[in-house]
C-alpha cells in the first residue's frame, strides 16, 4: 500500500464521468474505437470500479470506417460486457433523409450529425459523453465541459452556460441534451502518454504498417478499400504509414511513419510539427468549418 | 507532468492575443499547419504582421468584431510542465465569462498597455482575480517598445497597482514584468532593452510557479458524488463513496464525520480504480469505504471529525450575477455546492460592489455582470467553509429552476 498522488487530468475526467452518472437519467458514451474514445472507456472503468460502467456505448457508423477499428470496437464492448448500440449513416441515405456527397472530396463526416440526433431521439439520451478535446481545433477550444444542445442539437456558441470551478450544471429541459467532454483539457500528447502509461490496447492502424495509398494535396490517402474517391491519374503506391487520427476514411489522411510501438508513437507526437487535425480534410473546408458543424449538432 | 492553469485578461487592444501568440511561437508550440493558417489569413487581411488572435478567437463573431467573447483554452508545454491558458474577455459585458475562466486558474496574467497605464478594465481584472483568490498575479506591462522602454512608465503602473492591492487587502503574490509581446521582449527571452529590470522573463516566472491546485491550504473535504454498489458476487457488500478530495489529505484509519447526518466512522479503504492506497492527496478522485454501514448519499460530505465545517440556514455571500434576468429579493434558486443541491431564497440584497474599487452602493437587485453582497435563506442546513478557507465548500452556483440556467456564482463570507 502506498500513497496516491494526483494526476490532475485523470482525476478531473473521472470526476466528470461520475457527475454524468449522477446527474443524468440516460447517458451514453460515444464510442468509435478511436484512441480518444478508448481513453474515455478506461476513465469510465476507473470512475466506477468495482461496478460496471453504468451506461451503454453508441457508435454512429458512417460505413466508411477502418475495418480494424470496427473489429476493435466490437471486441472491447464485448469484453467489458457493455451494450453497444450502432446506428448507420447508410440507413439515412437509403431513406432519403440525407444526400450523399459526390466528387473528389466526398465524405460522410457531415452526415453523421443527422444519425446521431436520430439516435439521441430514439433512445432518449440526455447526455452524450464524447472524446473531443479543446486543443484539437479553435472552435472546440471554446467548448464547455457540459455543453447544452437544443432539441435540434444546436450549439449556441455565443450564449454558453457559465462553468465555475468544477461545478457542472446538468439541468436541462425535456428534449435538450448535454454533450459531455471529460478529456477537454487533454492534449493529443496527454492522450498518447496515458495510453502508454496505462498500457491500453488500441487498433493496429495507429501503428506503422505498409499500406496502398495515393497522394493528393500533399496528403496521403488510403487506397486499400475503395472508399476514398480516387481519380484515374492518382497513382497507387505502397508506403509505410500510420494514422494519427481515425475518423471516416474519406476525410482522414495517413502520415508517413515508422513508429511501430507505443513508445515510438509518443516520441513521434512529441516531435511533430503538424497538428493532429492537420490530417483531417473536414476542417480544411473553411476557417469556420468546425464551428458550423457544431452549430448543426456535430460533436 | 504538472499542470498549471493560467487565466489571461485584457482586451485585444492591450495585445493579449499577441502575447499568447508570442508565448506559443517562442516555445515552438504552434505547429506548422496552424502557423501557416495564421500567415495565410494575416496576409489575406493585408496585415504586415502575424495576427495571433486568429489562433485564439475561435468563433466567427469574435473574428468579425475583433473581440474575445468567451473563454478559449490554449495548451502548451515546456520540458518542465504543461500549461493551460484560459484566455478570457476583457469587456464589461462579458465579465461572467472572465469569472468562468479565472475560477479554475491558479495564476493570472493581467495585461496593461504601457501607453495608457491602469484603466477601468485593469481594475476589473484585478478585482475579479482578487475575488476568486487567484494565488499568483502577473502584471504584464505591454507595448514597452512604444514608450521607448521607459522605466518611469513601468514604475508608475507598478505603484498604482500595488496601492490598489493594499486597498483591496490582497494576499496574492503580484509580479510586474515589462514586455513587448510584438517583439518578444521579456516574454520567453530576456530583453536587452530593459537593463533596469532585474526580474525574470514571463515564461521563466511561470516555470517557477508551483503548479499546485487551488485547494492547497484547506482541510480535507470529500463531497460524495455517487455511491458505488456493484452487487456482484465478488463485491457483494461493497459500498464505496466516490468523490474528489478537495484540500488536505485522507488516510486509512482517519476518524471521519459524514454530513449532514453527523454520523461518525473511520476510513476503511481508499481505492483509486482497483488499487488500495494508504493515503490520498488532495485533488484525487477516490472511492472510499467506511468501517460502519451508514446511510450516505450524493451531496453528503465526508470530513475529518477534528475538522468540522460551519453550518447555517442563512448565509452571507458575495454573488457575481450571470443571468439576463435580474436577481431580486424573494426569488427562489437552487444552489449547487460541490455535489450538494439545495433550495435557497434571496433574503436580502445589501449592496452592489463597484469593480473599480470605488465602493459599494445600496441596491435592490443585481443585474447581469454585477457583483453584490447578498444574503440567502436556505431550505436545509448548509455545511460550509468560507471561500477563503476552502474554494469548494465555500462557493456555489445559483441555478434558476425555471430556466435551468447557471445564473450566478456565490462566494461564502
Amino acid at each position: 500500500m502506498n500513497d496516491l498522488r494526483v494526476n490532475t487530468l485523470e482525476s478531473e475526467a473521472i470526476y466528470i464521468m461520475r457527475e454524468v452518472a449522477a446527474q443524468f437519467e440516460k447517458p451514453v458514451l460515444l464510442f468509435s474505437g478511436g484512441k480518444d474514445s478508448i481513453t474515455l472507456v478506461r476513465l469510465a472503468q476507473k470512475a466506477f470500479w468495482p461496478a460496471k460502467i453504468p451506461f451503454p456505448f453508441l457508435h454512429v457508423d458512417t460505413g466508411h470506417n477502418f475495418p480494424e477499428t470496427i473489429e476493435f470496437r466490437d471486441r472491447l464492448a464485448e469484453e467489458l460486457g457493455i451494450e453497444l448500440i450502432v446506428r448507420n449513416v447508410q440507413d439515412n441515405i437509403d431513406a432519403g433523409k440525407v444526400i450523399e456527397e459526390t466528387g473528389k472530396y466526398a465524405s460522410r463526416n457531415m452526415l453523421q450529425t443527422e444519425t446521431l440526433l436520430d439516435a439521441i431521439e430514439e433512445f432518449g439520451f440526455d447526455a452524450c459523453i464524447g472524446g473531443a478535446r479543446r486543443d484539437e481545433e479553435k472552435a472546440r477550444a471554446k467548448e464547455r465541459i457540459f455543453s447544452v444542445r437544443s432539441d435540434f442539437g444546436e450549439w449556441d456558441e455565443k450564449n454558453q452556460r457559465p462553468e465555475l470551478f468544477d461545478l457542472l450544471n446538468g439541468k436541462i429541459e425535456l428534449g435538450q441534451n448535454v454533450r459531455v467532454f471529460p478529456i477537454s483539457n487533454w492534449t493529443e500528447l496527454d492522450v498518447w502518454s496515458y495510453i502508454e502509461k496505462e498500457d491500453i490496447e488500441i487498433p493496429s492502424i495507429y501503428f506503422a504498417h505498409k499500406r496502398n495509398v495515393f497522394l493528393r494535396d500533399g496528403m496521403i490517402w488510403s487506397a486499400q478499400d475503395d472508399i476514398v474517391y480516387r481519380e484515374e491519374d492518382e497513382e497507387v503506391v505502397e508506403m509505410e504509414v500510420r494514422f494519427r487520427t481515425v475518423g471516416d476514411m474519406s476525410c482522414t489522411a495517413a502520415v508517413p511513419s515508422d513508429a511501430a510501438t507505443i513508445t515510438k508513437v509518443v516520441d513521434e507526437i512529441r516531435k511533430s510539427t503538424i497538428s493532429e487535425r492537420g490530417a483531417r480534410i473536414d476542417d480544411k473546408r473553411s476557417e469556420a468549418a468546425m464551428e458550423k458543424r457544431k452549430q448543426q449538432g456535430y460533436f | 507532468m504538472e499542470v498549471l492553469k493560467i487565466a489571461t485578461a485584457g482586451s485585444v487592444d492591450d495585445g493579449k492575443s499577441t502575447l499568447i501568440g508570442r508565448i506559443l511561437y517562442d516555445t515552438r508550440s504552434l505547429t506548422d499547419d496552424k502557423l501557416e493558417a495564421i500567415e495565410r489569413t494575416s496576409k489575406q487581411k493585408g496585415f504586415d504582421y502575424l495576427d495571433f488572435s486568429l489562433a485564439t478567437d475561435g468563433l466567427v463573431a469574435e473574428r468579425e468584431q475583433g473581440i474575445t467573447i468567451d473563454v478559449a483554452h490554449i495548451y502548451f508545454s515546456t520540458a518542465k510542465k504543461s500549461y493551460i491558458i484560459a484566455d478570457t474577455p476583457g469587456h464589461v459585458e462579458y465579465t461572467r465569462n472572465m469569472v468562468t475562466g479565472a475560477s479554475t486558474s491558479q495564476a493570472a496574467i493581467i495585461l496593461v498597455d504601457a501607453r495608457n497605464g491602469v484603466i477601468e478594465q485593469t481594475y476589473r481584472h484585478f478585482f475579479i482575480n482578487n475575488l476568486l483568490k487567484v494565488k499568483d498575479i502577473i502584471v504584464a506591462v505591454n507595448k514597452m517598445d512604444l514608450v521607448d522602454f521607459a522605466q518611469e512608465k513601468f514604475d508608475a503602473i507598478k505603484t498604482e497597482i500595488s496601492e490598489l492591492a493594499t486597498r483591496a487587502g490582497s494576499k496574492q503574490n503580484i509580479t510586474y514584468i515589462p514586455v513587448s509581446a510584438l517583439n518578444g521582449d521579456n516574454v520567453v527571452d530576456a530583453s536587452s532593452n530593459t537593463p533596469w529590470y532585474n526580474g525574470q522573463t514571463l515564461l521563466a516566472h511561470l516555470e517557477g510557479l508551483e503548479a499546485q491546485d487551488v485547494y492547497e491550504e484547506s482541510v480535507a473535504r470529500l463531497p460524495v458524488q455517487t455511491v458505488i454498489r456493484p452487487k456482484t458476487d465478488e463485491f457483494h457488500d461493497f459500498r464505496g463513496y466516490a468523490g474528489k478530495l478537495y484540500g488536505g489529505s485522507l488516510a486509512v484509519g482517519d476518524e471521519v464525520t459524514v454530513l449532514p447526518s453527523k454520523t461518525a466512522s473511520k476510513v476503511k479503504d481508499i481505492y483509486f480504480f482497483d488499487k488500495k492506497y494508504q493515503e490520498a492527496a488532495r485533488g484525487t478522485s477516490i472511492n472510499v469505504t467506511l468501517e460502519n454501514d451508514i446511510n450516505i448519499s450524493r451531496g453528503d460530505i465526508i470530513v475529518k471529525s477534528s475538522e468540522l465545517p460551519k453550518e447555517a440556514k442563512q448565509i452571507d455571500t458575495k454573488i457575481c450575477w450571470m443571468d439576463a434576468n435580474n436577481l431580486v429579493v424573494g426569488k427562489k434558486y437552487l444552489i449547487q455546492q460541490g455535489a450538494n443541491v439545495i433550495a435557497a431564497k434571496v433574503a436580502g440584497i445589501d449592496s452592489v460592489i463597484a469593480t473599480d474599487f470605488s465602493g459599494e452602493t445600496p441596491a435592490t437587485e443585481l443585474k447581469l455582470n454585477e457583483i453584490g453582497n447578498v444574503s440567502l435563506k436556505l431550505a436545509k442546513t448548509l455545511f460550509y467553509d468560507t471561500f477563503e478557507e476552502n474554494k469548494t465548500t465555500g462557493s456555489f452556483i445559483l441555478i434558476d429552476p425555471q430556466t435551468n440556467n447557471t445564473s450566478g456564482v456565490g462566494f461564502i463570507q
